[in-house]
């Protein structure tokens, strides 16, 4: 309850701001230049290739490390530990003492967030129920399989009701069914008005949660906005088959059509669909099938990222005075 | 502070139970029997390295009765080549030697083992020495020698009367100094064998990887802190019991049970509570130094090789404290008690040698300042060095440019 009144009054506020986030690990620069924003309330995804920075970024917003240069403020605070009550963090690499008992590992996450230790006991045995862990509270962690340990994991992360919920690549390492059950969390979290960061080089999972998404590539913000605006980067694509083999109508396509068994791909051209299909008929093609299909985020995030890698590598390359 | 302590006080109680509720805490418990080993060879060899002489006697006696029994002290000193012998300060006669004699005895200025009076001619020795006792036979040989010296080899043989009066000053300062050192080396043993255990435990949190959890929710301060704390709590658990069964032994063995071990200046109640006291700080002045070295290994074999070093470094520190025992208030002692690694062991053996008990508070206010500032240190070292956090040192930046 007290989470939903907060949360009702964090509404259009950011929940994460960053600007200009710079960290250097020795000679390497492993974020450069990164800002965000991250609207309470939402979910918002990270997304870049192996090795572009999504972590150490992460880490940065939540003091774990702090930048060389640039500033963070997290639910308000200039000092992410300052509002550590209110975070709840899913590392990369999961950790949790192999000894301790499943509600013992919530309770100490819990206990770690501020909350009282015997009642973080109780939501650890109300968790461990809920998700079917019921019979494994007493059991220790190396007692469990990976995915359960996961879970007790994800739970500790939960168990304390926090306002913004960080996950770095929270689907890694699980099957197709936890995979779901997971995005049903992730999403449970969010009606319940949590904001929701995650990392993933997985694009799939961002499409079906985020609202916004940030693709990051070699250290940089290569793309920040909503996911259809991701998408609107790219031209929707038509898929043609025609009854004529040839014709006036293949003026009408652009150059960099290709034809794949008999089916032409293409970009849609800048006029839009009417013009296209005007040409066509005019042309004489005798239209089989015309499809117009809207690019998907993947399509979007290869060309992103790459064209991002690309600019990098083409900066590496200028000389220096 | 109080967010820092809430948070050091859940990872303490964490890492007490996970310790203490574990097979091997058994083990830990009969730890003892190796380091008691070390104590007793260790006592040893200081008690015979204190015996480069015995105390000395006050000679209650004229100038020239007196220099017989130096002339004689001199040629025994010669022929025994080196042997312990008991010192000789003369003392004006004075008209109430009943009142004199007393006044000798308990004189810490100028601490005395006995008196003795008579000159020549009726030897009584009167103080802490027992007629069998090897100062007793030295002082009737040298009585002896002098005067057939003066009254040719026929002189007839007076024997040497011995009062036994129990502890003279000379006695007890002996006596506590005994306690300093055996206090020095049992805290010496306790921390060298609890505190280095602190090397290696940030290595389960780092291998889990743990420590991002950790790190992501409470200061890096608070986990070295509530590290600390959790394993001081379990060191003085094990202390607990360790003494209990100590003082149960002591109390079977010896003649007269607990109350024939040497008496220190403050007294048994305090100085015992100086020693947990003391042992808590060189515990977590050490262990703030030890976490943050053993911080940065990541394997046990890492933490194996740290562990012979710093293990050095702790004998180089008791070595120093040592060396403070007899002289409190001198050069070496104030320095030893000022250095804040020292500073433990100087001053729990200045509690045994010493009844002020002011220095001890301004000690421990001082060592818990030494632990903070330590602590602090270290829980920064970790941040940059292991967690890699901020920008690099100035002079790094420098270098590089």
């Amino acid at each position: 309850m007290l989470r939903q009144a907060q949360q009702s009054a964090d509404i259009g506020s950011l929940a994460v701001e960053a600007t200009d986030l710079v960290m250097d690990f020795g000679d390497t620069r492993a974020v450069d230049g990164i800002s965000l924003q991250v609207p309470a309330g939402s979910i918002y995804g990270l997304l870049g290739p192996n090795g572009a920075g999504k972590t150490t970024t992460l880490r940065i917003l939540l003091g774990i490390i702090d930048p060389t240069g640039g500033s963070r403020r997290l639910l308000g605070r200039g000092r992410p530990l300052e509002a550590a009550r209110d975070v709840g963090y899913l590392p990369e690499e999961r950790g949790l003492y192999p000894a301790m008992q499943s509600r013992e590992a919530i309770a100490f996450m819990g206990a770690l967030r501020g909350l009282p230790l015997a009642e973080a006991r109780r939501r650890a045995d109300t968790l461990l129920a809920r998700h079917g862990l019921g019979d494994w509270s007493r059991r220790p962690i190396r007692a469990l399989s990976k995915g359960m340990a996961q879970t007790v994991q994800l739970l500790g992360t939960l168990v304390h009701h926090p306002r913004l919920l960080v996950l770095d690549e929270p689907f890694s390492g699980l099957d197709a069914i936890n995979q779901g059950k997971l995005e049903r969390l992730i999403r449970s979290e969010a009606e319940a008005g949590a904001t929701v960061i995650f990392s993933t080089h997985v694009i799939a999972h961002a499409e079906r949660l985020c609202e916004r998404i940030a693709i990051i590539a070699e250290g940089k913000v290569a793309f920040e906005g909503s996911v259809d605006d991701a998408r609107g980067r790219l031209r929707p694509i038509v898929r043609l088959r025609t009854r004529s083999g040839d014709g006036p109508w293949r003026s009408a396509l652009p150059a960099a059509a290709r034809c794949d068994n008999g089916e032409w791909v293409f970009e849609l051209p800048e006029g839009g669909p009417e013009p296209l299909l005007k040409a066509l008929l005019d042309g004489g093609a005798g239209i089989d099938t015309l499809a117009i299909e809207r690019p998907g985020l993947h399509d979007a995030f290869v060309a992103i990222a790459g064209q991002a890698t690309a600019q990098a590598m083409d900066e590496d390359k200028v000389p220096q005075a | 502070m109080n967010e820092l302590l809430r948070a050091a006080l859940v990872i303490a109680r964490r890492d007490f139970a996970a310790t203490v509720f574990s097979k091997s805490f058994l083990l830990f418990l009969l730890a003892p029997l190796f380091p008691v080993m070390i104590g007793l060879i260790f006592g040893g060899l200081t008690m015979t390295a204190g015996r480069g002489d015995l105390p000395t006697v006050a000679v209650v006696a004229g100038e020239q009765d007196f220099a017989a029994l130096a002339a004689a002290h001199e040629r025994a000193q010669s022929a025994f080549r080196g042997a312990p012998m008991v010192q000789l300060r003369r003392v004006e006669p004075a008209p109430d030697p009943d009142s004199l004699r007393r006044r000798l005895l308990v004189s810490e200025d100028r601490p005395v083992i006995a008196v003795l009076e008579g000159g020549l001619a009726h030897p009584r020795l009167t103080g802490g020495v027992r007629p069998d006792g090897s100062a007793a036979g030295q002082l009737a040989l040298m009585i002896d020698h002098a005067r057939r010296t003066a009254a040719g080899p026929d002189a007839q043989a007076i024997p040497l009367v011995v009062s036994h009066t129990g502890r003279s000053s000379a006695v007890v300062a002996s006596q506590r100094t005994l306690t300093a050192r055996a206090g020095q080396a049992a805290l010496f043993v306790l921390t060298i064998l609890l505190a280095t255990m602190l090397l290696s435990q940030l290595i389960e949190e780092k291998s889990n990887k743990i420590i991002e959890v950790l790190a992501a929710a409470v200061p890096i301060g608070a986990i070295f802190l509530g590290k600390l704390l959790a394993m001081l709590t379990m060191s003085l658990l094990g202390i607990a019991v360790w003494v209990a069964a100590g003082a149960a032994a002591v109390a079977l063995i010896a003649e007269q049970g607990l109350a024939s071990l040497p008496p220190p200046a403050v007294g048994w109640p305090v100085f015992l509570s100086m020693a947990v006291v003391y042992f808590a700080m060189s515990y977590l002045l050490l262990g703030a130094i030890f976490l943050g070295v053993g911080g940065h290994a990541s394997t046990a074999r890492e933490v194996q090789t740290l562990s012979m070093p710093v293990t050095m470094a702790q004998i180089l520190v008791f070595a120093f404290a040592s060396l403070a025992i007899g002289d409190p208030d001198g050069a070496i002692g104030l320095g030893a008690a000022i250095f804040p690694l020292s500073s433990p062991y100087v001053m729990l053996a200045r509690g045994a040698e010493l009844p002020q008990l002011w220095p001890h508070l301004a000690a421990i206010a001082w060592q818990l300042a030494w632990v903070a500032i330590f602590l602090a240190t270290a829980a920064r070292l970790f941040r940059r060095s292991v967690l890699k956090s901020g920008a690099p040192p100035r002079w790094r930046r420098r270098a590089r440019a």
